[in-house]
C-alpha cells in the first residue's frame, strides 16, 4: 500500500475467522490513525479478543490482511511474515495479567525489556518514569502478591511501553478493576494519546470507550455494526432524549396512547425507554402518573450499544 | 489467503531464547536453596543407602567379565538417572507452570519472541538444571573417590546431552497435559519403568529376554551404556551407536514437542 495515501499506522482487511462452523469474526476491516484511540466495543463473544490475536499474528486468519505501517519512510510490514518487527513496535496489554509473580515490579520490566534484545543499561534508564508512570515508585522492589488488581493492571500497561511502543494493544484493560483504580488507569490511557501514542483498545464499558476513544467501532457477531466518533454514533443512530419509566403499571404504557409521545419504545424487565427527539410533552403526560418513577437522560452510548446488538444476555458468553 | 503452515515445519531457530533462558535463570537464582536440595539431596541420599548398604551384600558386579564394585556400578548408572529425572520434573512440572497456569509464555510472546524460541529455552533450560544437578553429584563422588577416571571430563557433556534427550522428551507430554496429574503417567508408566530396565541398578543381562529387547531401544540404556565405562576409565563399546541412539531422541523429541507445542496454540 502507498503510505502517502494512507496516513494509518496500522490497518486490518477484510479479515475472517473460523472456528469449525462457527464464523468468530466476519469480513472486518479498519485501520488507526497514529494519535488515535480506536475503541472496539462489543458483547462477550463478538470476536474482540480473536480479531486483537489475528493482529498480534497469536491466530492466523482464514483471510484477510494485518498491516503496520511504522513511518519515516520505513516500508509496510504484514502479519504474520512480519510478526517480529511489527511486535518490536507494539505494546500489548492482555486481558489477563501474564506478568511473572516470581519477581518484583522493576525485575519484571527488565525482564521484560530483554525480550525486546534492549541493553540492560537503557531498560533501567527507563524503570523509574515507568514505575513512576504506574504509580508503583514506591513498590519498586515489593514482590508481585503484594499488589492490588489495579496495580497489577498497572504494572501490566508499564511493562507494554518499555519498548516505547508507535502503538498499544489493549484488551480490556480495566475488567475487574474498582472505580478508584479504573478512574487512574484511564488517566494514565489519556496521558498516553496526549504524548501521541496510537491506542486500539477493546472494551465493554461504553463510559470507558466515551472517555478515551476518538473513534469506535460496533462489533457484534463478528461483524462491524457500524463505526464513527461516539458523539457522531449517537447523533446518526439514536434520538437525543431518553426517558425510562419504572414502577407499579409501568410496562402497560408501552402499548399506551404514550407511546405517539415517542420516536421508539423499548421494554427490557421492569423498565420501559422512551426514545424522542423532544421530551416535553412526554414528560408532562407522565406527570399524570405520579406513582411511576421516571428518569430524563441524554442519549448515550449505552443506548447505541442496546440498540444495535440488543438487550438479550448472551447465553454462551 | 489461507496458508496455514505446517505444524511439522523445522524449528525456525535464532538466539530469541537468550533472554527467556536469562528470565528461568533469575528465578531459579531466587529458588536456589529448596531447588538444589530436591535436586541434589536425593540422589546423592539414594546413592549412598543402595550403593554402601546393599553394596555390602552384593560386593562386585560382573560386567563383560569383568569384576566392577557395585558402588561404582551404581554410581556410573544413577548419575544418568539422576540427569533423566531432573531434566524431566523441570520439563514437566515448571514448564506447564509458565505455560499453562502463570500464562507466562503468553506474556513473552506479546513480546517479538516467537513460539520456536520459547520452546527452545525451556529444553535448554530444563538441560541446564540437569547438567548443574548432575555436576554438584559428580563433585560429591570425586570426594567419595568413586571414581577419579580423566575419562569422567567427557562423561560431563554427555550427561549433559542426556539432560537435553530427557528434556525433549518430557516437553512431548507437556504439550499434551491437560494438567498435572497427566504427568503422574508418564513418571509411573515411563520413567520408572525406564529406570529398572536401563541397566542402572543392576546388569540388564538380568533381565527376561523380551524386556532385554525393549531395553535396548530405550534412551537411558543408551545413555547408561555410553557413560558407565567412562567411569571405570574405559572407552564404551559401541559408542557411536549409543550416541547417535541419544541424538535421535533429542532431535526427534524435540521436534514432535515443537509441533505438538504449536498445535496446542495454534487457533
Amino acid at each position: 500500500m502507498n503510505r502517502d495515501t494512507s496516513p494509518s499506522i496500522f490497518s486490518v482487511r477484510s479479515l475472517s475467522k473460523r472456528y469449525g462452523s462457527t464464523t468468530v469474526v466476519n469480513d472486518l476491516s479498519f485501520s488507526i490513525a497514529p494519535g488515535e484511540c480506536l475503541g472496539v466495543i462489543g458483547p462477550n463473544g463478538a470476536g474482540k479478543t480473536t480479531t486483537i490475536r489475528m493482529c498480534l499474528g497469536l491466530a492466523t486468519p482464514d483471510a484477510g490482511e494485518v498491516s503496520f505501517f511504522p513511518g519515516g519512510g520505513a516500508p509496510a510490514l504484514q502479519m504474520p511474515a512480519d510478526a517480529l518487527a511489527i511486535k518490536a513496535r507494539l505494546g500489548i496489554v492482555s486481558q489477563f495479567d501474564s506478568l511473572d509473580p516470581d519477581f518484583s515490579c522493576a525485575e519484571n520490566l527488565l525482564v521484560f525489556g530483554r525480550y525486546f534484545s534492549m541493553p540492560d543499561a537503557l531498560i533501567k534508564s527507563r524503570i523509574p518514569q515507568l514505575l513512576e508512570f504506574a504509580s508503583l515508585t514506591h513498590k519498586a522492589d515489593a514482590k508481585l502478591s503484594e499488589l492490588s488488581g489495579g496495580m497489577k493492571r498497572r504494572l501490566s500497561l508499564a511493562r507494554a511501553l518499555v519498548n516505547d511502543p508507535q502503538l498499544l494493544l489493549l484488551d480490556e484493560p480495566t475488567t475487574g478493576l474498582d472505580p478508584q483504580a479504573r478512574h487512574l488507569m484511564w488517566e494514565r490511557l489519556q496521558r498516553l494519546v496526549q504524548q501521541g501514542k496510537s491506542i486500539l483498545l477493546t472494551t465493554h464499558f461504553m463510559d470507558e470507550a466515551e472517555r478515551l476513544c476518538n473513534r469506535l467501532l460496533v462489533l457484534d457477531h463478528g461483524k462491524k455494526m457500524t463505526e464513527g466518533t461516539p458523539r457522531d454514533l449517537i447523533a446518526n443512530n439514536l434520538e437525543p432524549d431518553v426517558v425510562e419509566v419504572y414502577g407499579q403499571g409501568a410496562l402497560a404504557l408501552a402499548e399506551s396512547p404514550l407511546k405517539a409521545l415517542a420516536a421508539r419504545t423499548e421494554v427490557s424487565g421492569e423498565t420501559v425507554f422512551f426514545y424522542t427527539q423532544d421530551a416535553k410533552a412526554l414528560l408532562a403526560a407522565l406527570a399524570d402518573y405520579p406513582q411511576l418513577r421516571t428518569l430524563h437522560r441524554p442519549a448515550n452510548l449505552e443506548d447505541l450499544f442496546l440498540k444495535l446488538t440488543g438487550r438479550q444476555i448472551r447465553e454462551d458468553a | 489467503m489461507s496458508n496455514t503452515p505446517s505444524l511439522w515445519r523445522a524449528p525456525r531457530l535464532s538466539m530469541r531464547w537468550l533472554p527467556v533462558f536469562r528470565r528461568h535463570l533469575l528465578v531459579w537464582r531466587k529458588l536456589l536453596i529448596p531447588s538444589l536440595v530436591g535436586n541434589i539431596a536425593e540422589p546423592l541420599i539414594t546413592l549412598v543407602a543402595f550403593g554402601y548398604g546393599l553394596g555390602a551384600l552384593v560386593g562386585q558386579v560382573q560386567l563383560g567379565g569383568v569384576a566392577v564394585p557395585y558402588i561404582l556400578f551404581l554410581a556410573s548408572g544413577s548419575i544418568c538417572m539422576s540427569a533423566m529425572n531432573a531434566a524431566s520434573f523441570e520439563a514437566l512440572y515448571s514448564a506447564f507452570s509458565r505455560m499453562h497456569v502463570q500464562r507466562t509464555w503468553d506474556g513473552i510472546m506479546n513480546a517479538p519472541i516467537q513460539l520456536d524460541d520459547v520452546l527452545m529455552a525451556e529444553m535448554l533450560w530444563a538441560a541446564f538444571k540437569s547438567l548443574f544437578t548432575i555436576s554438584v553429584i559428580l563433585l560429591v563422588m570425586l570426594v567419595l573417590d568413586i571414581s577419579h577416571s580423566p575419562m569422567l571430563l567427557l562423561a560431563w557433556p554427555l550427561l549433559g546431552l542426556v539432560g537435553i534427550v530427557f528434556s525433549s522428551i518430557a516437553l512431548i507430554f507437556n504439550a499434551l497435559a491437560k494438567g498435572y496429574d497427566f504427568f503422574t503417567y508418564y513418571f509411573t508408566l515411563f520413567l520408572t519403568p525406564t529406570m529398572f530396565l536401563s541397566g542402572v541398578f543392576f546388569p540388564r543381562d538380568q533381565l527376561p529376554g523380551f524386556m532385554q529387547v525393549i531395553s535396548e531401544f530405550l534412551p537411558l540404556t543408551a545413555a547408561v551404556e555410553l557413560i558407565r565405562p567412562l567411569f571405570m576409565d574405559q572407552w564404551p563399546e559401541h559408542g557411536l551407536r549409543h550416541l547417535a541412539v541419544l541424538l535421535v531422541y533429542a532431535v526427534g523429541g524435540f521436534w514432535v514437542a515443537l509441533a505438538l507445542t504449536r498445535k496446542r496454540f495454534k487457533s
